[in-house]
């Protein structure tokens, strides 16, 4: 009984986080951010049944995703059009269908070959898609895309999902069933052998299975949730464009994914949540927020490879023996130091941005965290490139220290273990 | 019509050269050091933004000759500081890595240049007419891009095969391990092969940005059929990236120039379904025509036209 | 009556050079078999060419009277034959119980279900516990398999080519790289795990394979030399020259 319980704790806890989030934060912004970062999460989620579960790189990972969207999308101007009964909520299931008939009939060239073999594919397919869908007019829209009015289509129990708090409650119920069908999916004889094959191919064969196969069946997985999450946006934005198909999108999962970390289930959740909160943030904020998107990206594939939860894991079991006490005087020498290099980068980005490409239409005058500066005269950059400066170095010399207090904390754990 | 061949034939080539210059820099890097280069298209980009720089400030030709190296440089820090740290972590981190850089780059170039193109002008002592054929001209500009990258191939074949780094390197091509053992300094081989590889991509993009548009998308046009070619081509064959350069090249060329479509063949009464692939005409779909390409290789030929592994 | 595993006239080549020269044998039902030879003389490729790893240039191997020639690895596992290989050959990131686990899945008749939870599957559970204690790791059931020690792994490695309930069972230099106790309790579980099945070994270790083998065959450059018991073989003069030779123990 108690076990059952501590088993379904998690997910409780879930149901009940996306249940309330919108009373905590109740502004429109924060709505809608909240319900593009639902749809993401199924994105980031369906992309990593691929790479994160299977071992299989793709480049090409919006194709399911947009074509789930348009077909969502026609579906749904149809069913207004002929007056059908067709409640608003199904149609990202429709999105699901269009994803994994799309992803079985792709699948089958792609999945023949794993390693880079698929990846090269995967790019292909995504770029054939994504151009055929400028000639494709009539199915893809052209230029405007496709529009549609959600509430047009028949109530559910008198609601018809015109204002955003019902569209953020639909996309929050279809993020919860598609996170638990997910993760179930990783529970199964299938899943389990999904893993093997990302380890070693070659050994899976000599079990008793076809690689190909359970490549096949992942590729249908990954494609059937990337378009309900096409579905879902079909309804959020109430229009699709060829954007949604786009390289641009398809690198997004990947970001996604990765910068929350490939290796564990929940990874790719705070990836979407983290990526979606900067994207829509900063874009406010900063007109060169890719920029620094690409850098954090870059960061994590050299010095955390596991991602955000990856890092958070690597310290669980210290915080459970309570040895994290050991790396807080090393970590709290080394803060400062990140700092000083962080703001000093942004600096530098920002100046540099200013002074280049804006100064023309803008002029040299800025505001940097409060303070306004002329990118147009040296002290500025000087006290940018100080930082920056100062910072790395510091880094380099202190990050010893960083190493030592692990030793120290591994030491204590591993002496535990053998006690 | 002879006329149309004949110039498409030269654009084909030209286009098909250029491709070359690029695919061959990315497929001794990845039969080297087993990375796909994701930003290999971002070197041809930064390339002609520099000659494109120089050219405005000093002239031309200082730029043909320094844009390349400085970017090779540049490509030399990359592998030295960026990727050598993560040989241990696996294919799949370098060419994330790679991938991420492409993207920094794209965001860099618009920082400093802009999101619109650059006029990065013919130079003057290029610009006139090399022949005339029937009615239409040939620019010499066109025969000088030609010429430079035949002259590259000659100096790339030269040095693979003549001098002692280019045997070198030609044995670590498949051998890596072994040469290392010899006491040849393999992680220095692989810098000077990814600089040498980013080098002739900025060389490309230095005699490219004039004729074509330079601009911060051209990484982002370019790259995919790159890795095209070199898949086509097969993974790790020089000979198979030189042959599918200019078997995409010309396909390209030619299907610009043709006008047809369907409708002209057949009529314009669309039989149903068919609605918008009935109307467009070949030229519309030369861009998707590389990717048709290889879908249709992998599915039929996955070690592509001449290449002799798959991953 | 059928042999377990038939191999006729097999040949290999790869370009222009000939491994496998010719190979004839047929491995009775429930028999120990060792496979001998000096370095190079391919034996290693055999395997892989029994087990379907390569395909053979001309020749055919059967399992049971069915022919297997040319089918994948996947196709001729299900049909009862499972190896091992010289270089150990796991799940690096799968713990112990886990990589054990993934063996049985498919003979447990599991194949590729998404419906059903692997956690429920009491069959699963219960044959990876025993395959577990069998291999002597159950201290170890969530170590990664890639942080064993190279015995440890060498065991898990056993495991996993028993794992699927095959009755023809080929390991591959078993005990390649242990020492004298290492080898000992190798062969202590070999004899264990394969009591009632088909055993085909490649070894290099003698004490080892005049211990466990029924029959040896001794392949040189491509050609078996000789099949016989192991005291026959012992006098065989052709194979005492060409690979047991003057240095040999008697």
């Amino acid at each position: 009984m108690i076990s059952a319980m501590r088993l379904l704790a998690p997910w409780v806890a879930m149901a009940v986080l996306f249940a309330a989030a919108p009373h905590v934060f109740t502004s429109g912004s924060a709505l809608t951010m909240m319900s593009v970062m639902g749809t993401m999460i199924i994105f980031a989620l369906s992309y990593n049944v691929l790479l994160g579960q299977t071992g299989l790189l793709s480049f090409g990972h919006a194709v399911y995703y947009g074509l789930g969207g348009f077909v969502a999308i026609h579906m749904m101007n149809a069913v207004i059009h002929a007056k059908l009964g067709v409640p608003v909520v199904i149609i990202p299931l429709v999105g699901g269908l269009a994803g994994v008939g799309f992803g079985f009939l792709f699948g089958l060239v792609s999945t023949k070959k794993a390693g880079i073999v698929f990846s090269m594919i995967s790019l292909g397919i995504g770029e054939l898609v994504s151009s055929s869908s400028f000639i494709l007019r009539t199915f893809f829209g052209g230029e405007e895309g496709i529009t549609t009015n959600r509430s047009a289509l028949a109530p559910l129990f008198g609601h018809k999902f015109g204002p955003q708090i019902e569209v953020y409650y639909l996309i929050a119920a279809w993020c919860f069933l598609s996170i638990v069908a997910m993760y179930a999916l990783t529970r199964t004889p299938f899943g389990r052998m999904c893993n093997a094959v990302r380890d070693n191919p070659e050994r899976v064969e000599f079990v008793g299975y076809s690689p190909r196969v359970l490549r096949m069946i992942s590729f249908c997985f990954a494609a059937f949730f990337a378009g309900i999450a096409g579905g879902l946006t079909a309804i959020n934005f109430e229009i699709m464009n060829s954007e949604q198909l786009a390289a641009e999108q398809s690198s997004l999962a990947l970001f996604m994914a990765y910068i929350g970390g490939v290796s564990s289930f929940t990874g790719p959740i705070v990836g979407a949540v983290i990526v979606t909160f900067l994207q829509i943030t900063l874009s406010d904020v900063s007109s060169v927020w890719q920029l620094y998107f690409g850098l954090m990206f870059i960061g994590v594939v050299l010095y955390a490879p596991d991602g955000v939860v990856g890092w958070v894991k690597l310290h669980q079991q210290a915080a459970l023996r309570g040895q994290l006490w050991r790396l807080a005087p090393s970590y709290a020498l080394v803060a400062p130091a990140f700092a000083a290099a962080g703001v000093g980068a942004i600096m530098l980005i920002e100046l540099a941005n200013r002074q280049f490409e804006l100064v023309q239409s803008e002029g040299s005058a800025m505001r940097l965290f409060g303070v306004g500066l002329d990118a147009a005269t040296a002290p500025p950059w000087i006290v940018a490139v100080l930082l920056f400066g100062a910072g790395a170095v510091a880094i380099r010399l202190l990050w010893p220290r960083i190493g030592d207090a692990w030793g120290a904390v591994n030491e204590r754990l591993h002496s535990r273990d053998a006690a | 019509m002879l006329q149309l061949i004949i110039f498409s034939t030269l654009n084909g080539v030209l286009y098909g050269m250029l491709l070359f210059m690029m695919a061959s820099g990315l497929t001794l890097i990845f039969s080297m050091m087993g990375v796909l280069n994701f930003a290999h298209a971002s070197f041809y980009m930064v390339g002609a933004y520099f000659g494109f720089e120089i050219s405005r400030r000093i002239g031309f030709w200082p730029g043909f000759f320094i844009a390349p190296i400085a970017v090779g440089a540049i490509g030399a820090l990359v592998e030295r500081y960026g990727l050598r740290r993560l040989h241990r972590l696996g294919h799949v981190s370098e060419l994330l890595f790679t991938f991420g850089l492409a993207f920094v780059i794209e965001e860099l170039v618009q920082i400093f240049w802009g999101k619109l193109p650059v006029d990065y002008r013919v130079p003057p002592s290029l610009d006139f007419v090399a022949f005339r054929l029937f009615d239409t001209t040939y620019p010499a500009y066109r025969m000088f891009m030609l010429l430079t990258a035949v002259a590259m191939f000659a100096a790339l074949l030269a040095g693979l095969t003549r001098t002692r780094v280019g045997i070198i390197i030609q044995a670590a091509l498949t051998h890596p391990d072994m040469v290392a053992m010899l006491g040849h300094d393999v992680p220095k081989i692989f810098m000077l092969v990814f600089g040498a590889g980013a080098g002739l991509a900025g060389l490309a993009g230095v005699i490219a940005g004039p004729a074509l548009v330079t601009q911060p998308s051209m990484a982002a046009s370019l790259g995919p059929i790159l890795f095209v070619v070199i898949v086509v081509g097969g993974l790790g064959s020089l000979g198979g990236a030189f042959v599918a350069s200019l078997l995409i090249g010309l396909v390209q060329t030619f299907a610009v120039a043709m006008n047809t479509s369907l409708a002209a063949i057949f009529g314009s009464a669309a039989p149903p379904f068919l609605g918008d692939l009935w109307q467009v005409t070949v030229a519309e779909l030369a861009p998707i025509i590389p990717y048709v390409l290889l879908v249709l290789m992998l599915i039929v030929r996955p070690t592509g036209l001449m290449g002799t592994r798959e991953t | 009556m059928t042999a377990a595993l038939s191999m006729h006239d097999l040949h290999k080549s790869f370009g222009a050079m000939s491994i496998i020269r010719g190979v004839s044998l047929d491995i009775e039902d429930g028999e120990r078999h060792a496979i001998i030879g000096p370095n190079g003389a391919g034996k290693s490729t055999l395997f892989h060419l029994t087990s379907g790893r390569i395909r053979p240039t001309s020749g055919e191997v059967h399992l049971h009277g069915e022919r297997i020639t040319g089918l994948s690895p996947f196709e001729i596992n299900r049909r009862g034959l499972s190896r091992s290989f010289q270089i150990t050959n796991i799940f690096p990131k799968l713990s112990v119980y886990e990589n054990l686990r993934c063996a049985t899945l498919w003979s447990l008749g599991h194949k590729y279900a998404f419906w059903r939870s692997i956690d429920r599957l009491r069959d699963v559970r219960e044959r990876s516990q025993w395959l577990m204690e069998q291999i002597g790791l159950t201290g170890r059931r969530d170590v990664p398999a890639g942080v064993l020690t190279y015995a440890e792994q060498r065991a898990l490695e056993i495991g996993v080519t028993i794992g699927g309930g095959a009755d023809v069972i080929m390991l591959d230099e078993p005990t390649a790289g242990m020492n004298n106790s290492e080898t000992e309790q190798a062969v202590a579980l070999i004899r264990k795990v394969t009591e009632g099945k088909t055993l085909v070994m490649v070894e290099h270790d003698m004490s080892v394979v005049f211990n466990l083998a029924d029959r040896i065959s001794v392949l040189v450059y491509g050609r078996i030399i000789a099949t016989d018991t192991p005291d026959r073989i012992r006098e065989n003069a052709e194979v005492r020259e060409a690979y047991l030779g003057q240095a040999s123990h008697q």
